[in-house]
């Protein structure tokens, strides 16, 4: 409690300084914030660490997990998290879909054939979400038992953030677990070394790549389903979150998991709370970030120099 | 040095561009203004694809900066065209240059993940900075010249810059410059050890792309009597890259063919159906799947085959 007072004495007599409670408020909708794109950039992270392959459908994919289980949840009235399984599992499909049919004929071809292929998806996406869900605004809401807060005395902190404050770091572990210490992840792993000693070992590398993009993208649609209560479902809402999403694995390097868990964190907060001290900068912050980020380390905070290839 | 053959094509072209507005058909000429414009903006972003190799997803940005800078000097601060015009050039080609040195550091992916977050940072600060560019309702109402303000006149004024334009790009391409660039693009590392400053002259064809971007958004603003935030979305970022691999990259005319059958071909399509990002995207996937080098590889290709059998 004297904590509290002695901020609110400044406050009073100097610069307006936030209270505890707005500081504690404000780190943890940033820390929700943060948690909810790591999920979304982990994915495109998690693809281009093996792909090589950066997916500028990804936030398309984002939007689709989002209306997914707007459709899901509101339309056909079934649970939330029955929409977030949804989204996941219908995210799964079209990716491995687009995989098969075409993104696996271009892995021998330029990475610009790559980025433009992806391109390619965003536009063609973005017309089939016109043609279902039109150009309407939707939202969902909170799952039931969840849209109140926790009191912990001196800040109520709502319950559905907490949730996903849980969720980000769960996924991140288990990310990391499945990665590091399984079979599996080992395969992955190498496969991000040399693809063509594993397919000379007898691994199945088209089906090792087939499983990452697939993965990644149900990441995204997680991550689009996660959101969908918190913010208002948008046509071009795909656009904002792509680019967060490359601000954030810039910021933390290309490739590496916990890089982007700190991008995302970093983004989070400069977010948050630019929007609370600095209001009508809140959209140019992370870019900010980002560029002093590029300055020091262009290679991103965790990410390895360019090579080469 | 031009060929004679080309420089006289060049001028039978302009020429008969010129003897257009006799033709008496308002429709042949605003379409015709439209496609010069575009002409010039695709050429101007191949200066950074097709000399250099990368691939700017963020283009729009400048032709936005070039014709809403116009737009605000000519409206707002009542500055006459020979003063606004050049001054937004300037500003394109400034922002293009600090933007640049960023983008410049590294190449292929970041590089195009870069100039999409900078081109949606643009978009931002002309969505949010309501007061100065209109918000999204665009800025209208341009106050034009007398001179220009007839169709026919703006039609003969476009002529006139693109044509300077298009000149002055096939200068600085066939320059010793733009031979260094394409020495850059084939090989970075080799032109590094014969001396050539890579970063700087990716830097310097950045810059140069944006300017000239600048001026093609510029006489699009004035064109339409206004500058709206769509303009300087990835959109349209997406178009004109379109326009260019449409046309194919290594070769000069091939952006000016590209910009001038995707114009058309969008004119014609919107005729029949709001979908044209679907058109757009599946001409972008028949692009990546089998016309890597565009409409003139194809004739190319097609010429070859002739000449053998």
């Amino acid at each position: 409690m004297r904590a509290v007072r002695k901020i609110h004495d400044v406050s009073c007599t100097r610069i307006p300084l936030m209270t505890l409670t707005m500081f504690t408020l404000n780190a943890f909708y940033g820390l929700a914030l943060a948690m909810n794109m790591f999920i979304i950039a982990s994915g495109l992270n998690l693809i281009f660490g093996v792909l090589r392959v950066i997916n500028f459908a990804h936030g398309m994919f984002y939007m689709f997990g989002a209306y997914i289980t707007f459709t899901v949840a509101k339309t056909w009235g079934a649970p939330f998290f029955v929409g977030v399984l949804a989204s996941a599992a219908a995210l799964a499909v079209i990716a491995l879909v687009i995989e098969r049919l075409l993104l696996r004929r271009l892995y021998d071809k330029e990475h610009l054939m790559q980025l433009l292929f992806t391109f390619a998806l965003v536009l063609l996406m973005s017309d089939a979400a016109k043609m279902i869900w039109g150009t309407d605004q939707y939202s969902v809401g909170y799952p039931p038992g969840m849209g109140g807060a926790v009191n912990l005395g001196f800040v109520m902190l709502p319950q559905y953030q907490l949730f996903l404050c849980m969720v980000g770091p769960l996924i991140a572990v288990a990310m990391w677990f499945v990665v590091d210490r399984t079979r599996w992840g080992r395969v992955v792993r190498a496969a991000t070394q040399d693809r063509e000693m594993l397919a000379a070992l007898g691994v199945n590398v088209p089906m090792v790549y087939a499983a990452v993009f697939t993965a990644g993208s149900a990441l995204a649609g997680v991550g689009g389903a996660l959101a969908a209560p918190r913010i208002a479902l948008v046509p071009g809402m795909d656009a904002t979150i792509i680019n967060e999403c490359f601000i954030i694995v810039i910021i933390g390097g290309l490739g590496n998991m916990w890089g982007s868990f700190l991008g995302a964190l970093a983004f989070g907060f400069v977010v948050q709370f630019g929007t609370v001290l600095a209001p009508n900068w809140q959209d140019v912050l992370p870019y900010l970030l980002m560029l002093v980020v590029l300055l020091i380390r262009p290679w991103g905070l965790l990410g390895r120099p360019e090579t080469g290839h | 040095m031009p060929q004679r053959r080309h420089l006289i094509a060049s001028a039978i072209v302009v020429l008969l561009l010129a003897l257009l507005p006799l033709a008496g058909s308002r429709y042949a000429v605003d379409l015709t203004t439209e496609v010069l414009i575009y002409v010039l903006f695709a050429l101007s972003l191949n200066v950074i694809i097709g000399f250099t190799g990368n691939i700017s997803f963020g283009h729009a940005a400048y032709f936005a900066i070039g014709g809403y800078a116009c737009a605000i000097l000519l409206t707002t601060y009542g500055w006459p065209l020979a003063l606004a015009l050049p001054a937004a050039v300037v500003l394109a080609g400034l922002v293009a240059a600090v933007v640049g040195y960023f983008c410049v550091r590294l190449t292929r992916i970041y590089f195009a993940m870069l100039t999409l977050a900078f081109a949606m940072l643009v978009w931002g600060v002309a969505f949010k900075w309501k007061e100065v560019t209109g918000g999204d309702d665009g800025f209208t109402g341009i106050k034009m010249p007398e001179m220009i303000s007839h169709h026919v006149g703006y039609f003969y004024f476009t002529l006139v810059m693109v044509s300077l334009g298009v000149a002055a790009l096939w200068v600085i391409c066939h320059s010793a410059f733009g031979l260094t660039l394409v020495a850059v693009r084939e090989n970075s590392v080799r032109a590094g050890f014969i001396g050539v400053d890579t970063r700087h002259m990716r830097w310097a064809a950045f810059t140069v792309a944006g300017t000239f971007g600048g001026l093609a958004g510029a006489l699009f603003g004035m064109y339409h009597r206004g500058m709206y935030i769509e303009n300087a979305f990835w959109t349209e970022s997406a178009q004109v890259l379109i326009m260019v691999l449409l046309g194919g990259i290594h070769s000069f005319v091939g952006p000016i063919i590209g910009a001038a059958v995707l114009y058309l071909l969008q004119t014609f399509t919107n005729q029949y159906t709001p979908y044209w990002p679907t058109v757009l995207g599946l001409i972008l996937l028949v692009i990546v799947m089998v016309l890597p080098d565009g409409l003139i590889g194809l004739v190319r290709r097609v010429k070859a085959r002739g000449g053998r059998s």
